[in-house]
């Protein structure tokens, strides 16, 4: 069985590449989910706030998902669901496992990684104390209430301010589990305001900034939660402890993009993002095979993996395309300069750039009232104005084709102060 | 004079309303003074939750107020959307509360089950 293109992942990257390729005439299109449904981790997001971008409306998570849901029933693109991705050998074919078909090799033509992200664990940050039930991710505790609709405890607290950790918060306290606090490592929240606001001072839920967990205690069930205040070296202080007497700890501290599936594969991979490295097109070390939405790097807006997501989905459609008129190799490469701590993409073959490519960034601390710098070769190309940038917030620039054709083989992205 | 944060765009100013004179201060545009002033009169919010679904893939299925409504009523409303139960299959977008509260905002559910 030869497919023309292969998503890896039904969550919204997945959706919307598959959907674009289709758009632009990619014929056979196959889209690969191992869980019983597509639409991804959206689908456990019932709050709304999606989709300004995209539809110029605020949506919930699921109902952003069945927009895309309901557009990929028009069209002829095959959903394999329960399905799990093993495999993808050099010859492109995909292994598949499902309890339909048993193992199955397929092939495609061209391929995208769109599998999304998973939460850091306990593990991942090395919490001490005992380890009792009644320790979970944010992102698991959202599956249980939203979609099982399970109590997860009767009184909780927090681990980390970013969006997840936020929403859970409200999400909790509406479901009758008190919020005893959230606590934060950062002398700044990793979240939106509009999220403090709406999740925590609506519920008069306190946010403890520069604090972490030291200790945990429980037998079986979480009995209690110690939490200090850090010093500048984010060390705890001893004698500021505090004690919470709560049977849940839910953990926000992070997500990473989920890349398993490549660990065996000759590909390039970015250390910083975590995910693989692209070009312009999406399109990774391998040829054919592209990436896209938090398998490629965590995003925090659904609307800009939808964004991300239809470039893939046309870059498939000019991969896949019958005039595949030669194009030269003068390729860019993005270096992140001072303030920038990842881009994506991460090389540009400027001969493919039709008019513009975007590149997408994030900043290593707060900034304001600062000036973006574009450089290559020492020479200025571009600058632009910021008021206000965060590392919670993805930023993005637009290139020109104009302006690569003035640089040599490497473009910095710094951060200057506006007086430079 | 109540404090306010803008939570219009990611900038957040901190604001200083001024009810009786109407007055704003803090904001950097003049999206912050409206929404200033309508968090200090009646701050609304969207509702959202999950009702019970019979014979659906999942126990629960996600609802919304269509509108932003008074956010005082956030957990009475809860109370109410706890009272219902709809049967699979179920259109997004299908009324399953109508006028709230006297609200005049209904409440729908948010996908397909
Ligand atoms: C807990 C959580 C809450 C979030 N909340 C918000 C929010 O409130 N607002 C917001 O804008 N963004 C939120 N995000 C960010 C969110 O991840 C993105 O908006 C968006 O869902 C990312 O889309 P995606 O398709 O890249 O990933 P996902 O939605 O994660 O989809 C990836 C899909 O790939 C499947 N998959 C993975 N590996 C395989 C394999 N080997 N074989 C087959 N299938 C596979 C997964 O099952 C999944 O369905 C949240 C993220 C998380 C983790
Ligand atoms: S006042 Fe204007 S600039 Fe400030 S947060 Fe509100 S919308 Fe943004």
């Amino acid at each position: 069985m030869t497919y023309d293109l292969i998503v890896i992942g039904g969550g919204p990257a997945g959706l919307a590449s598959g959907l674009s390729a289709f758009e632009e005439g990619v014929n056979k299109v196959l889209i690969i989910e191992r869980d019983v449904e597509v639409g991804g981790i959206l689908n456990q997001c019932i709050h709304n706030g999606f989709g300004l971008h995209t539809f110029k409306e605020e949506l919930t998570g699921p109902e952003y998902a069945q927009k895309y849901i309901d557009m990929i029933k028009e069209t002829d693109i095959e959903i394999k669901l329960n399905t799990m991705v093993m495999k993808i050998d050099d010859e492109k074919n995909v292994h598949i496992l499902n309890s339909e078909d048993g193992y199955k090799v397929i092939k495609g033509r061209s391929i995208i990684l769109a599998m999304g992200c998973r939460e850091r664990t306990r593990g991942a940050i090395s919490i001490p104390g005992s380890r009792p039930a009644g320790v979970l991710t944010a992102g698991t505790a959202q599956k249980y209430v939203n979609m099982l609709g399970e109590k997860v405890g009767n009184k909780a607290l927090i681990l980390g301010s970013g969006d997840i950790g936020l929403i859970m918060a409200r999400r909790l306290s509406l479901e009758g589990t008190e919020v005893l606090g959230v606590v934060e490592l950062m002398e700044h929240s990793n979240g939106l305001t509009r999220n403090i606001v709406q999740c925590l001072d609506d519920y008069d839920i306190p946010l403890y900034l520069s604090h972490t967990v030291t200790n945990i205690i429980g037998d079986n069930r979480l009995e209690k939660v110690i939490i200090s205040k850090v010093d500048e070296n984010k060390k705890p202080i001893e004698g500021t402890e505090k004690e919470f007497d709560v049977d849940t700890l839910l953990l926000s501290v992070g997500l990473i993009p989920e890349n398993d599936l490549i660990n065996d594969m000759d590909i390039d991979f970015d250390n910083r993002t975590k995910g693989v490295v692209v070009n312009e097109s999406m399109e990774t070390s391998v040829e054919g095979i592209f990436s896209c939405g938090n398998a490629l790097h965590v995003h925090d807006l659904v609307d800009f993996v939808s964004t991300e997501a239809k470039e893939a989905g046309r870059s498939v459609a000019k991969y896949l395309g019958v005039d595949k008129k030669e194009v030269g190799k003068k390729e860019i490469i993005l270096k992140n300069g001072v303030g920038l701590t990842y881009t994506v993409p991460q090389k540009i073959n400027v001969d493919k750039v039709e008019k513009i490519v975007g590149v997408m960034f994030r900043v290593n601390k707060i900034y304001e009232n600062v000036k973006i710098v574009i450089e290559s070769n020492g020479k200025k190309i571009k600058e632009y104005n910021r008021d206000h940038m965060l590392p919670a917030e993805m930023e993005k620039i637009i290139l020109t084709k104009d302006m690569l054709e003035q640089c040599n083989e490497e473009i910095e992205i710094k951060v200057t102060d506006m007086e430079v | 004079m109540e404090k306010v944060i803008c939570t219009v765009c990611p900038k957040g100013c901190h604001m200083k309303v001024e009810i009786e004179e109407k007055k704003v201060e803090g904001n950097s545009c003049k999206r912050g003074e409206i929404y200033g002033l309508a968090e200090v009169v009646t701050p609304i919010r969207v509702i959202t939750s999950t009702i019970d679904i019979k014979g659906g893939q999942f126990k629960k299925i996600p609802v919304k107020t269509l509108e932003a409504v008074e956010k005082g009523l956030n957990f009475k409303i809860i109370e109410e959307m706890k009272k219902i139960k709809v049967k699979s299959p179920i259109k997004c977008g299908t009324v399953v509360i109508e006028n709230i509260l006297g609200t005049g905002v209904d409440v729908v559910v948010t996908r397909d089950m």
